[in-house]
């Protein structure tokens, strides 16, 4: 399956010499449709930024990043601004509703922001709730909501209508660990429905719902885990463990 | 683990034959701990050696042996169920290889901190998916799962905390060095690894 996010040689650098800092250096990383990848590294590792480039909310100062098939350098802010409003989902930790609407209304903003009808909107808002079994919350304000419902709906805006790239920064930080758990269940499910997921975290038992782990180090990938080969390997004979 | 009081346990529901509680330990604990039929019976005659458990169908174990628990057996279940576990350090072999590679030459121990951390996050990656297909009902499998993901989870906490450290105060003998990037090419399929045996770690 072909890569929906692929990042190529990216390097990002902040300031100037003698005082610039590398974020990143020469990143490679793709994404296939369908599959969920956690970035996990030491606090200034470049996560964030790599999580920030990849979204097209900031540029690169090298390298090359792909969405869906289009370039990001050769397009134009225009069409970057559509891309993130279409095509790309993000999830903040501290999930970013708007306390004056509704569940379903801060679910639909993305699309009546990109010129969707109200109702159209309205509809694709409540299917995507529906898909994370949140519709019951359609009516309720964001203040009415527990931590975990609260990032269930931002889940729910960021995979509304066609996104194909869901992108989320320590999605469950404020959350207990079975809330945390259940919006990771939900990432994966949005995954498995075809999207592409990168989440960053710092917390190995979040990161290990995802199906590939990349560990970054001083804004270098260092490292990355091997597919699983599945639950019923555990319960298989012994053998002697890869250091 | 100890297999003596969990038998103590099912028994305490009512009488049962050696069979029903090999098969009732497996489906209660997510089938994640195998039992040895002859263990099964090894325990139970020692309980009953003991005094905690009574049988009838004859001397010799066997399958038509059927066993109940004894009003000495269910005061010792009692007692074990309040007593403290164990929480004497082990001697924990990941902390002892990082301990001997500060002193051996030429060993990059971020590197090696790191490859036993994606080690670790690869196995609690397979006990997360045996927690995603457990049937909703399925809490014992659920609860054996964290259980186990917890443990890892303070092993991986661990390391970072051990490479933290390096980072500052590099090793004594082999200098931590700074990990090389790697290429991110699509990755092969590995050797799947394997946890150690539940019963040998237990």
């Amino acid at each position: 399956m072909s890569s929906l996010l692929e990042m190529r040689q990216v390097s990002k650098v902040y300031g100037e010499e003698p005082f610039e800092v590398h974020a990143l250096r020469a990143v490679d990383l793709s994404v296939r449709a369908g599959e969920l990848v956690a970035i996990m590294g030491p606090s200034g590792s470049g996560q964030s930024t790599l999580l920030t480039i990849a979204g097209s909310l900031e540029e690169s100062s090298s390298g090359e990043v792909v969405v869906d098939g289009s370039v990001f350098s050769s397009m134009s802010r225009n069409d970057r601004a559509r891309m993130r409003r279409r095509t790309i989902g993000y999830v903040f930790q501290d999930f970013n509703l708007l306390a004056g609407l509704n569940a379903v209304e801060n679910v639909a903003l993305p699309l009546e922001l990109d010129g969707v009808g109200i109702k159209s909107a309205h509809a694709a808002g409540l299917e995507a709730l529906g898909k994370l079994d949140a519709a019951e919350l359609a009516d309720r304000f964001p203040d009415e909501l527990s931590g975990g419902e609260r990032q269930r709906v931002a889940i729910a805006r960021a995979i509304v209508g066609d996104r194909r790239l869901l992108l989320a920064d320590e999605p469950t930080g404020a959350l207990d660990s079975i809330n945390g758990e259940a919006v990771m269940r939900l990432l994966r499910a949005a995954c498995k429905n075809g999207v592409a997921g990168v989440v960053v975290t710092h917390d190995a038992q979040l990161a290990s719902w995802a199906d590939r782990v990349v560990f970054l180090r001083d804004g270098h990938v260092v490292d990355q885990t091997a597919p699983p080969p599945g639950p019923e390997s555990l319960l298989e004979p012994s053998r002697s463990p890869r250091p | 683990m100890s297999v003596r009081h969990a038998l103590l346990a099912l028994l305490s529901e009512g009488p049962k034959y050696g069979l029903q509680l090999r098969d009732e330990f497996e489906a209660r604990t997510g089938d994640v701990w195998p039992l040895n039929v002859g263990q099964v019976y090894t325990t139970l005659q020692r309980l009953e050696r003991d005094t905690f458990v009574e049988s009838d169908g004859g001397d010799e174990p066997g399958p038509q042996k059927h066993f109940r628990i004894t009003a000495a057996g269910s005061s010792e279940l009692s007692t074990w169920l309040r007593t403290p576990s164990d929480t004497a350090p082990p001697r924990d072999e990941l902390v002892i290889k990082v301990l001997v590679a500060l002193r051996v030459p030429g060993v990059n121990v971020s590197e090696l901190v790191q490859a036993h951390r994606r080690h670790l996050i690869e196995l609690m990656q397979r006990y997360t998916r045996l927690k995603e297909d457990a049937a909703d009902d399925d809490l014992a499998l659920t609860l054996v799962a964290d259980a186990e993901i917890y443990r890892l989870d303070s092993v991986i906490r661990w390391l970072d905390s051990a490479d933290a450290r390096l980072q500052r105060e590099p090793a004594p003998g082999a200098r931590a060095r700074r990990l090389e990037p790697a290429p991110i090419a699509e990755p092969a399929q590995r050797e799947p690894t394997q946890p150690q045996s539940t019963r040998a770690r237990r």
